[in-house]
């Protein structure tokens, strides 16, 4: 039925695992790229040696923080326009990904509804949230306004697209049950689809909540305000204590908010 | 064993419940799974349709109430011809099919009561569904039926995907009722339980569908549930019936033509 195996060992490890010489050139490929744009771009031991030693002096400039009460004020009023920011983008953009999401769910709907909303999705995928502030900041002018769209935005493109997965994995079986007992479409989504995915949507809706508490600090450096405005003032001023303060301000929230997420996670689970 | 004395009658015409007329199935063009199948049920009772797998059962099951969608042919459920139906009424004329799935399709993540009541989804707005705010004849019905099929009712708050698989085909029966059907649909209902647990769910649809006057069409390939169990077997070979009559005229030569081959059945 078949030709005996050669009685070579060598031959039989060449036989289980075969030489794949396109992944070896792949690799030796990336390794030339890399010597070659390391080359052209001006990258130096000198210039690297001289850049650290200049990095040394910006920290010592930095220390100590500033901690004047009206410095503090101004961080503090940032730091709050840059909560407000995230809760608010957040809020809005998962309560528009909830019905782009089920609209761009194969499993539920027709190719043509499915494609048009996987294409928003795609779209808001598309930008940097921080390009995506520039246009907001040009079209309603600079303030929280332009962070919160621009957020929204960042948050549609995620939350809506793994909700979409995450439709398209459930059981159809449910789906199938309740359509045979004559159920509208509405009360399928909400007693089979929705308790099928709820339990990852808060996943995802925390977990976005968290990055646009991040991201809320970035917008501001475009003029889309919170505490990056702030941030980017002081680096202007040349203000560099401030900048610590406002540095270690952020990673604050940060870490509170990282614990608040997992605390709400477990609630709704 | 199960309590069914709950269960209403349902039951005041006589004209069959279902009359299947030259209905075909082809999910590719040219190759039928259903060729001409034709069939009037019209007693309260089980009838048991029979046959080798990927001979059609399923798909004839599904055509009765549209989740597959028949290529030609007529399907007479209540008066009305369901291969004919638009979306609104196929949504109207399905709450009056019960059907029980060979996976129980119960909704994991909720409740067994909540599991019941999605039986009457069909009759509540959807805004309703969503508050779960069900009209209090519902939910007390829900827990009668819960009582029917063997079921207590310190289940009813219990979660779907806590109960064991024959508790969970208890309640895919009670939410087939909650619709208070014309007619009960089963899928083979038994293929995914023990032979214990087999015996005690077809026990239980053949008690309900006596008292409660439903004609119950089963999906069944355990010939021996069938022959045990059925008023009427309907044998089925390569999209065709092949066999109709009660359990007791079926004969070795007749199993013979329905699966194909000899001597296993002995």
């Amino acid at each position: 039925m078949s030709t005996s195996p050669a009685p070579n060992p060598a031959s039989w490890r060449s036989r289980a695992f075969p030489a794949r010489w396109n992944k070896r050139m792949a690799w030796l490929g990336l390794l030339l790229y890399v010597i070659y744009a390391t080359s052209i771009i001006d990258v130096t031991w000198e210039r690297f040696v001289r850049g650290i030693a200049n990095g040394g002096t910006f920290l010592a400039r930095m220390f100590p923080p500033e901690t004047a009460p009206e410095r503090m004020a101004l961080v503090y009023s940032g730091l709050l326009e840059s909560i407000q920011i995230a809760i608010l983008s957040t809020f809005f953009g998962v309560l528009l990904s909830l019905p782009i999401a089920l609209l761009a769910a194969r499993n539920l709907m027709p190719p043509m509804v499915s494609w048009a909303a996987r294409g928003v999705i795609a779209i808001c995928r598309s930008f940097h949230y921080v390009i995506v502030s520039i246009l907001f900041v040009k079209a309603v002018g600079f303030g929280a306004l332009a962070g919160i769209l621009a957020l929204i935005v960042a948050t549609i493109g995620f939350v809506a697209k793994l909700f979409a997965e995450a439709v398209e994995e459930m059981s159809m079986k449910p789906v199938e049950a309740l359509r045979a007992t004559g159920a509208p479409f509405f009360s399928i989504i909400f007693l089979a689809v929705l308790p099928q995915v709820a339990a990852r949507f808060i996943g995802f809706t925390t977990y976005q909540l968290d990055s646009n508490l991040r991201n809320s600090t970035m917008v501001g450096i475009v003029g889309g305000g919170g505490i990056g405005a702030t941030l980017f003032t002081a680096y202007r001023r040349f203000d560099y204590d401030l900048v610590l303060t406002i540095l270690i301000a952020t990673i604050i929230l940060i870490m509170i908010a990282e614990a608040l997420a997992t605390r709400l996670r477990r609630i709704f689970q | 064993m199960a309590k069914t004395e709950q269960i209403h009658m349902s039951s005041d015409r006589r004209q069959p419940a279902l009359s299947i007329k030259a209905l075909r199935k082809e999910y590719r063009p040219g190759q039928p799974v259903l060729r001409n199948i034709n069939l009037d049920i019209a007693e309260p009772g089980i009838t048991a349709i029979i046959g080798p797998s990927g001979t059609g059962k399923s798909t004839l099951i599904r055509c009765i109430n549209r989740l597959v969608n028949p290529t030609a042919g007529e399907i007479w459920f209540d008066g009305i011809d369901m291969a004919g139906l638009d979306r609104r009424d196929l949504r109207k004329a399905r709450r009056h099919i019960g059907m029980v799935f060979q996976e129980y399709n119960l909704v994991e993540r909720l409740s067994v009561i909540e599991n019941v009541l999605c039986g009457r989804l069909g009759y509540v707005p959807a805004w309703r569904a969503f508050f779960r705010r069900f009209p209090e004849k519902d939910v007390e019905r829900a827990f009668q039926l819960l009582d029917s099929v063997g079921l207590g009712a310190d289940f009813a708050t219990r979660r779907a995907d806590q109960l064991s698989g024959g508790q969970r085909q208890r309640v895919g029966i009670a939410r087939a009722l909650m619709q208070e059907p014309k007619l009960m649909l089963a899928d083979e209902p038994t293929s995914s339980l023990d032979p214990k647990t087999s015996v005690e769910i077809m026990e239980l649809l053949s008690a309900l569908s006596t008292q409660g006057a439903i004609p119950v069409l089963v999906n069944i390939h355990n010939v021996g549930l069938a022959r045990r169990f059925a008023g009427r077997i309907v044998g089925m070979s390569e999209g065709e019936v092949v066999f109709d009559g009660p359990p007791s005229d079926i004969t070795d030569e007749d199993l013979a033509k329905i699966y194909g081959g000899e001597g296993w059945y002995s």
